[in-house]
């Protein structure tokens, strides 16, 4: 009687093990499945919309068949090397003063917790933000603001760019053996060098990692452009003006009811996601071959 | 230079050894500067460029503090008009019309501003995407920690990090010309028929787009973070705990949830979190596909708007300062539950992985 009950016990645990097993199985293939059906839906629709005219000409107006995102491209182009230059600097020296500065103090702490705050704001929140510092019109009486302008979008994505590069700078650093620092001093390198030749050298694969992962989750950034850059249908390479941005222009041909324009959109995705995903797997491969492994 | 620095080191060592020098005598010595030390002066000082450089370091980070600040103030000051006209009520009360006694929500023409059906509309397709993904979340990351062979672990990591690679705006669109479709032709009219009696769905919505649609984009793109997150604080679970329990006989699921998920479960709260965080903030993707309409239904199936979404599509058209300032207030709310959310995560992970060495692939 016993021994039957405990059998049975016995099934029913390896049956529920079995179950689970399968279970597990099936979220991760219902995971995949639509990352394998995005991606082919992606380079489907967009390699038969690719064409030379796509890189070489501007939007044409609505209605018509043709014309490409040439525009669109450089103006990404331009609002990601404005953010760069905000954005990875400002990033690298924060992460360098957590890890060699403030290491254990009060205020490394609060930067690092601000860090993930900002880290954690809606991109969306960040547009309005932009917009009220840079668009508004009543700082126009400055030059450079009070109009929709690359500028502005190339700040709001700048911003966006520091925390990850900041967070990633720091853990790298962190990795990097205390005997190479003492070795730098101890030969009477002044520690400015020390901290720019030696340690950050030493981490400097982590760190293009890291400063590479926040400009492939900014290049896809659109809400932020919204009411900054705002887009432009027009071939634009200044500061000054609206800009147009391959996200953007994807969102507008996206409400587009011209089956061309869709045709478009998907195209100004696959171009983007190939970007984003060359800018990974880079970063990838510099990561496993690199000085330092690991974390990413 | 360099043809005498041997001399000289060769000089100091045999005048150096007076070991413990009087104190005149040190003071004397300082004023000389020994040969090494004049070498170093004429190189320059260090000192001042150490400072420099480490008052550098630190207005980079102190830069942070007044980014955040800025956009805490910001949303604030240009939400002033809002906040004196409608104070908190702006959250939980809507003017009804005179005639059909229906709530005006929002309403840019007549200056009837109300964050009710936003705040819903975030609030319904959120908690549907953490209804999707959560599960399936913990299911992957039961599966790439515990059970999946190990050629496979790397690619399969590779896989789920590039869904979080993913822009929203592509999410977006394939949102649009496939997910939504599909809902509209094939999911919804089964859910009417099924379920229909509950009342949360209904077939008066032909286009396909609402909450439902929002759900499940939105559970799409938090999983990767959730399941992440998730396989981290699993890994940071002790060997000796699943050992633990493998000798007292338990299968590989008793081992899973006795072992691993009890002690990671405070860690999995916190990636949950992180992943509510995410889908109360996400804009572009939304607003393709949740209609964009400022009302309130109870039916899944219906149009919607999100907080964020109010603001990607009406911002910079705002018709009014007024219109503007409530569309800034909604922002701020969203600023502040944003904050909120990612702070209790933050902590819940960190309580978890603390001292354990991150190990997520």
């Amino acid at each position: 009687m016993s021994t039957s009950t405990f059998q049975l016990r016995s099934r029913f645990r390896t049956i529920t093990d079995h179950a689970v097993t399968v279970l597990a199985v099936v979220a991760t293939i219902l995971v995949i499945v639509p990352l394998a059906v995005i991606f082919a839906e992606l380079i489907y629709k967009g390699v038969s919309s690719l064409n030379w005219d796509f890189f070489t000409k501007v939007p044409v107006p609505e209605g018509e068949t043709g014309g490409g995102m040439a525009n669109a491209i450089v103006g990404s182009a331009i609002l990601l090397g404005l953010a760069s230059c905000i954005g990875i600097p400002i990033g690298i020296g924060s992460g360098v003063y957590l890890a060699e500065f403030g290491r254990g103090t009060k205020l490394a702490n609060a930067v690092r917790f601000t860090a993930d705050v900002l880290n954690g704001v809606p991109s969306i929140v960040m547009g309005v933000t932009a917009y009220a510092l840079i668009v508004a019109p009543h700082v126009s009486f400055l030059p450079f603001l009070g109009h929709f302008s690359a500028l502005s979008g190339g700040v709001a994505l700048g911003i966006m760019m520091i925390p990850t590069v900041c967070r990633s700078t720091e853990e790298m650093l962190l990795m990097v053996p205390h005997a190479v620092r003492e070795a730098a001093l101890g030969l009477g390198v002044p520690n400015w060098r020390s901290v720019l030749s030696i340690t950050v050298k030493t981490a400097s694969p982590g760190i293009i990692t890291g400063c590479m992962l926040a400009f492939a989750r900014v290049a896809g950034e659109t809400a932020p452009l919204l009411f900054t850059a705002l887009g432009n249908q027009f071939w634009s390479t200044s500061l000054n003006e609206p800009i147009a941005a391959l996200p953007l222009q994807i969102f507008i041909y996206a409400n587009s009811p011209y089956e061309d324009q869709r045709r478009m959109a998907w195209a100004g995705a696959l171009v983007l996601i190939v970007l984003i995903v060359l800018a990974v797997s880079l970063v990838r491969y510099v990561t496993s071959r690199g000085v330092l492994k690991g974390n990413s | 230079m360099d043809s005498t620095l041997p001399e000289i080191r060769i000089h100091q060592s045999q005048t150096e050894p007076a070991p413990e020098p009087e104190p005149a005598v040190a003071a004397a010595a300082a004023l000389e500067h020994s040969a090494i030390r004049r070498y170093l002066l004429a190189r320059g000082n260090s000192a001042f460029a150490d400072r420099l450089f480490k008052t550098l370091m630190l207005l980079c980070a102190l830069s942070i503090f007044v980014i955040v600040a800025l956009i805490a103030y910001q949303l604030i000051d240009k939400s002033q008009l809002t906040w004196a006209q409608s104070g908190l009520k702006f959250f939980y009360t809507a003017v009804k019309d005179p005639v059909t006694g229906q709530p005006q929500y929002w309403d840019p023409v007549n200056g009837n501003f109300s964050a009710i059906p936003f705040i819903y509309g975030t609030l319904v397709s959120s908690f549907l995407s953490l209804l999707f993904a959560v599960p399936l979340a913990i299911g992957v990351a039961i599966f790439l920690t515990e059970m999946c062979p190990r050629f496979l672990r790397g690619p399969l990591a590779f896989l789920t990090e590039l869904l979080a690679a993913i822009p929203s705006i592509i999410y977006g669109l394939w949102a649009v010309f496939v997910l939504v479709p599909l809902l509209r032709e094939y999911v919804n009219p089964a859910l009417v028929k099924t379920l229909g009696w509950t009342g949360f769905f209904t077939d008066d919505n032909p286009t396909g787009l609402g909450y439902m649609a929002t759900g499940i984009i939105l559970a799409i793109m938090i999983l990767p973070i959730i399941s992440s997150l998730t396989r981290e604080v699993m890994t940071a679970v002790p060997h000796s705990q699943r050992e633990a329990v493998l000798a007292l006989g338990a299968t590989r699921w008793e081992m899973i949830r006795m072992g691993v998920l009890r002690n990671a479960r405070i860690g999995i709260v916190g990636a949950v979190i992180l992943g509510l965080g995410r889908a109360l903030g996400e804009t572009m993707a939304v607003t393709m596909v949740i209609g964009n309409t400022p009302e309130v239904h109870k039916s899944l199936l219906a149009n919607g708007a999100s907080m964020a979404s109010v603001i990607a599509n009406e911002f910079a058209e705002a018709t009014s300062d007024l219109h503007r300032s409530a569309l800034v207030e909604i922002g701020l709310a969203l600023f502040v539950v944003t904050i909120i959310v990612n702070a209790i995560a933050q902590l819940l992970v960190w309580a978890v992985t603390r001292g354990t060495p991150s190990q997520a692939h």
